[in-house]
């Protein structure tokens, strides 16, 4: 190495530039606790501090920021739910993406890209439909499209799919994007951090302390922190989280998988699902292509990767996009996903005062990231549940009142 | 190939297997009230831990209880219902 290079390289007048600060010690005392530095617990502490002026607020993160879900992802953002109450919350965080560079300040490679559901049966035809008209009536693009507009959109898919479950039609959401899942994570960390928020790493909350049905502050690896407010904003670890202050939830979690092929020449603009399939691919801007499927068919809380996974993906791509043959994989990893009986998350108060969930965030969170932040900053700030996230309380598994989403939610992440 | 053992058909790929869910007793659906029914329909114990759970293998339509460790997938026993106290 030259010496000049190595000279600037140790120089104080130019540190290395860093995301966030990494305060070495904690306080005895925050105005409120946030668990997990994924995504959400990261907007949700730049909102805190940008909007509602608490600024004196610990993001305690056991592994590394953007451990979680948050870097396991495979980045599909979009708002063509099924019902009201999702199609008006996905929405909303569609619209925040929208100018979130500029805010952050960096390059989240928001890409918008066009998103097909492919229908290969007309009981899915007729899902779809349904999901269009509810779409529309709210406001958001998207229609149910024959073979023609696939074709023209994605005209390297193969509709026959080899003669064996030919593409009927499919549900077509134009503003439907892929963005750098990474960048979100590091961009609002750095944003609260800004702010004065702190971050802490390879720090693990173990308990939580509640007097007199109030959280009075959080245990940790590191010693006790007083706080009177804690959000969980820890998706697949939720359950373990709840039992600290015996709170029950219907949160069942699976692994999730997700692989990469080597990096291609540009080809497939669009995000392509297909349901009947159990498959989902984009092409990320470095040419990989990014391909899912469906959940692991057991619970398991171990981020293990198997076999009969990219054996089943591979299969059925090539029913789709049989000139593929020859590609490699080049990675496959797995996340956490905390799985809600109706496929909708839970968010707001909990029975504990002081505690608040943003949880059940299975394998669709990602798009949520900065509605999840804005309105669980107001919940925590005034103590009342954004309207946005209302319907998505604990306790609407004891009132009957659930908010079915598996029709939108189940393969299409 | 992960292998797990039906009591009646012995060591089998797990893919040939179905889950059914963690073991739960039933509240008196007459009896209850709708908030310990709720209980009962929606919420779990979802931490990871050994689970008593339902497993179905397929081929054969046996239904049967796994004993499993839900952090490391280690399958540490397999016995028809009611039949618990017959260690292998
Ligand atoms: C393979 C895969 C593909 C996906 N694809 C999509 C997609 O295309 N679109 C989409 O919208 N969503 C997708 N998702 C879902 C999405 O990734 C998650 O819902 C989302 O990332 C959850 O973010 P989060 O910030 O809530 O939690 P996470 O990012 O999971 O963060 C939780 C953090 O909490 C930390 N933590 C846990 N317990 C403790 C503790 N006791 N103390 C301190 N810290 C703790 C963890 O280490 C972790 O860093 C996908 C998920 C997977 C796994």
């Amino acid at each position: 190495m030259p010496f000049g290079l190595l000279r600037f390289g140790m120089s104080r007048r130019y540190p290395e530039p860093r995301m966030f600060r990494c305060p070495d010690r904690l306080k005895p005392h925050y105005d409120a606790v946030i668990i997990g530095a994924g995504g959400h617990g990261l907007a949700a502490a730049y909102y805190l501090a940008r909007d509602h002026g608490i600024r004196e607020v610990a993001v305690l993160e056991k592994s590394y920021l953007g451990a979680g879900g948050t870097g396991r992802n495979t980045a599909i953002i979009r708002s063509n739910y099924l019902t009201a109450e999702g199609v008006r919350f996905y929405d909303e965080s569609l619209r925040l993406f929208h100018d979130l560079s500029a805010d952050l300040d960096l390059n989240l490679f928001y890409s918008r890209r066009g998103h097909f559901t492919l229908a290969h049966s007309d009981a899915t035809l007729r899902t779809m439909r349904w999901r269009a008209e509810v779409n529309k009536h709210l406001g958001v693009d998207s229609e149910l499209v024959g073979p023609e507009v696939i074709r023209r959109e994605c005209p390297q898919l193969d509709l026959s799919c080899g003669g064996h479950t030919p593409v009927l039609g499919a549900l077509y959401h134009p503003p439907g994007a892929i963005a750098r899942h990474d960048a979100v994570a590091w961009g609002y960390g750095r944003a609260a951090s800004q702010r004065g928020v702190e971050i802490h790493q390879q720090t693990e909350v173990t308990g939580i302390r509640v007097q007199g049905g109030q959280v009075a502050g959080v245990e940790t690896n590191r010693g006790f922190v007083e706080t009177g407010k804690v959000l969980s904003a820890v998706a697949g670890y939720t359950p373990a989280v709840m039992e600290m202050v015996g709170v029950r939830t219907p949160l069942e979690v699976h692994p999730l998988q997700a692989c990469v092929s080597e990096p291609l020449k540009p080809w497939l603009d669009t995000i392509i699902v297909s349901a009947n399939l159990h498959l989902y691919v984009s092409q990320s801007s470095r040419g990989e292509l990014v391909m899912g499927a469906a959940l692991d068919p057991y619970e398991l809380h171990s981020t293990r990767s198997t076999l009969d996974f990219v054996e089943g993906l591979a299969g059925h791509l090539l029913e789709l996009f049989p000139f593929l043959g020859q590609v490699r994989v080049l990675r496959q990893w797995a996340g956490l996903a905390d799985m809600t009986p109706d496929f909708s998350p839970i968010m707001g108060k909990t029975p504990v005062e002081g505690l608040y969930l943003d949880a059940g965030w299975g394998t669709w969170g990602f798009k949520a990231t900065p509605v999840c932040g804005k309105t669980m900053a107001h919940t925590l700030a005034t103590d009342r549940p954004h309207p946005l996230i209302v319907p998505f309380r604990l306790s609407r598994f004891d009132e009957f009142d659930l908010v079915g989403e598996k029709g939108a939610a189940s393969v299409g992440h | 190939m992960k292998l797990m053992r039906c009591p009646v058909n012995g060591w089998r790929p797990v893919q040939e297997f179905s889950y059914g869910g963690t073991v739960r007793p039933m509240p008196p659906p007459g009896e209850c009230s709708d908030r310990q029914w709720a209980d009962y329909v929606f919420h779990r114990s979802g931490a990871a831990a050994v689970k008593k759970e339902w497993w179905c293998h397929l081929a054969s339509g046996v239904w049967f209880i796994a004993e499993r460790n839900t952090s490391t997938d280690e399958i540490l026993r397999t016995y028809l219902y009611g039949e618990d106290d017959h260690h292998e």
